[in-house]
């Protein structure tokens, strides 16, 4: 009795562990077996490549959204990357222990903020100030940069703070030693040992970047056209699937399913790249 | 005793303290140390400042719109009350960790206690957990979409959401749980079952309830990513405002209640209050985050 108990959970346990092999299988088989025919019916390079997407006239070109990722991704790398890495460095070996009890609980609030109340927070604020700045509408490519900048500090921070902790003390007191300054051996000693580790979490902003939907959708403007400028508004792929998925049928639905695609193309091959530089920063 | 050392530590520390002077005069020698210093401190203040810029923000246009009509049982385009929203949350809450947790802990009990070292399905678990976590929560939408509307027919449905909210923090659970488990120090395992306890009994009865405060982290983790998910559920449980009859109607969580009145245009004010509502619940899950975790470091 006992024993057939304990085979019994034994497999319990082993199907559970197989549960997340078997969600990402059924998320491979559900977005390809929807997405890829439909790319095939416009045809591949004319999704991919194609610089118009009018769903009316069945023209479904996704480059603008593409490239709309890839620069509001680049801006909120800009933005995110050199304060979120310096903040890394304060809180790791500048910060005072008093100091830190506060720093540190905003920072892990500030990951814990649902997007829509950023997004809201940059309707509200960001693009109000835009507009009064620059000019036009204000939803624009920068509003979301600035935006997504500051959604990925706390990934940022937590990672590198995380490499510079792990950095051995010997380096930073043998710089000392050495006659540098504080400053001059955490920034020449310490942070280069960090390197792998504080890519690992640049590339994990990059992710949430490129994956974040609703903040966006609110801020950017999402005008599915080859974007203009910095100023000007801009669609994403995630914002493409949101605003259309709820009325769209037959070949758009298709067209959108695939857009999903290219998308979960794009996180995989960050993940993967992910998981190597964290194998580095370990080993 | 303790006196003497505390006072030997404190003169330890004192050996490498410059005074204020010293410190100045090394800066003029150095102004690129002092550049560093200011760049950094800058840094620090400015992530925090646009916390607590959002924070008052939102708290200071919110709190005077938080009416007792708000919180109506019923909603109706007069009071937009948010409260059907705030049931369903709950209920997709309770029904996604009705089906993430055991299955996120029973897998970590797999990889911890009976998978052996070296394992190849292990790492295949592992590879697949860093991608789900990895993976955008409107593809996660789409897939529920698809899966649960489309393949199954269902329609909207609050489980077609929470399901796919399941699958969602699955990763997470599993991974607060193993690093729970990892924590249990072997000792307690050789000793049951040195007293005869089988493995099963030895999980369930020694190794499982010393984790419980980790594995409660991880949990409220969990319930933070659900109740502030948007894109996930607008096509999988979709934006009716009521509360549905069964779990088989569809209905809106908090977050997606606040994207679409914000998306309306009209309610600018009610959502200022929505937001005020999100943030209170994802301050007190951080708090009791913290303070979880404090416990299990006091341990």
């Amino acid at each position: 009795m006992n024993k057939a108990k304990e085979q019994i959970m034994h497999v319990v346990f082993l199907l559970s562990a197989c549960a997340s092999i078997f969600c990402v299988a059924m998320i491979c088989v559900f977005l390809f077996a929807n997405g890829i025919p439909g790319m095939a019916k416009i045809g591949i390079f004319k999704f991919l490549a194609g610089t118009t997407w009018k769903p009316g006239n069945n023209i479904f070109g996704i480059l603008p959204m593409i490239l709309g990722s890839i620069y509001v991704t680049a801006g909120a790398i800009i933005v995110g990357v050199p304060i979120g890495i310096l903040t890394a460095v304060f809180m790791s070996r500048f910060c005072p222990k008093g100091l830190y009890r506060v720093v540190k609980p905003a920072i892990d609030l500030l990951a814990g903020i649902p997007s829509v109340v950023y997004g809201f927070f940059g309707m509200v604020v960001i693009v109000p100030a835009m507009s009064a700045v620059f000019g036009g509408s204000g939803k624009s490519m920068a509003a979301a940069s600035l935006l997504l900048g500051i959604m990925i500090l706390p990934t940022i921070i937590g990672v590198s703070e995380s490499a510079i902790n792990a950095v051995p003390e010997s380096y930073y007191e043998g710089s000392l030693a050495l006659g540098a300054s504080h400053e001059r051996s955490v920034f020449f000693a310490t942070l280069p040992a960090a390197k792998s580790g504080i890519l690992a979490g640049v590339i994990l902003g990059i992710g949430r970047a490129i994956g974040e939907t609703m903040a966006v959708i609110m801020v950017a403007g999402n005008q599915a056209r080859m974007p203009k400028g910095v100023f000007e508004g801009v669609r994403t792929m995630t914002a493409n699937i949101v605003l259309e998925m709820g009325y769209a049928t037959d070949l758009h639905r298709e067209a959108l399913i695939a857009t999903a695609v290219v998308l979960f193309v794009f996180i995989l091959l960050i993940n993967l790249s992910f998981s190597a530089l964290s194998r580095k920063a370990e080993a | 005793m303790e006196a003497v050392a505390e006072e030997k530590n404190t003169e330890i520390v004192g050996i490498n303290r410059q005074t204020f002077r010293q410190r100045m005069m090394s800066y003029r020698k150095s102004p690129l140390s002092l550049l560093l210093l200011v760049l950094v401190s800058l840094s620090a203040f400015l992530t925090v400042m646009a916390l607590f810029f959002l924070l008052f923000y939102i708290l200071v246009h919110g709190i005077p719109y938080l009416t007792p009509d708000l919180f109506a049982w019923e909603y109706n385009s007069e009071n937009v009350s948010m409260m059907p929203a705030i049931v369903n949350t709950i209920v997709m809450t309770c029904l996604s960790l009705l089906v993430a947790v055991p299955l996120g802990i029973f897998a970590a009990i797999y990889l911890v206690e009976y998978a052996r070292r070296g394992n190849r399905l292990v790492q295949i678990v592992r590879v697949t957990a860093e991608t789900l976590t990895g993976i955008p929560s409107i593809v996660y939408g789409l897939f529920g979409f698809l899966l649960f509307a489309v393949t199954l027919g269902w329609s909207y449905t609050i489980i077609g959401g929470a399901l796919t909210l399941a699958i969602m923090i699955l990763p997470v659970i599993m991974r607060t749980t193993e690093e729970a488990l990892k924590a249990v120090p072997d000792s307690y395992r050789e000793g049951s079952f040195g007293l005869g306890a089988g493995r099963l009994r030895t999980v369930f009865v020694i190794v499982l309830p010393s984790a419980v405060p980790g594995i409660l982290a991880g949990i409220i983790l969990g319930i933070g990513r659900i109740v502030g998910e948007t894109a996930a559920l607008m096509y999988t449980a979709g934006t009716v405002a009521g509360i549905p009859s069964n779990l088989f109607g569809s209905g809106r969580t908090l977050a997606v209640h606040m994207y679409v009145l914000t998306n309306e245009g009209l309610y600018t004010n009610q959502s200022y209050a929505t937001a005020v509502v999100l943030l209170i619940v994802v301050v007190m899950i951080n708090a009791v985050s913290g303070f979880i975790a404090k416990k299990v470091a006091a341990k």
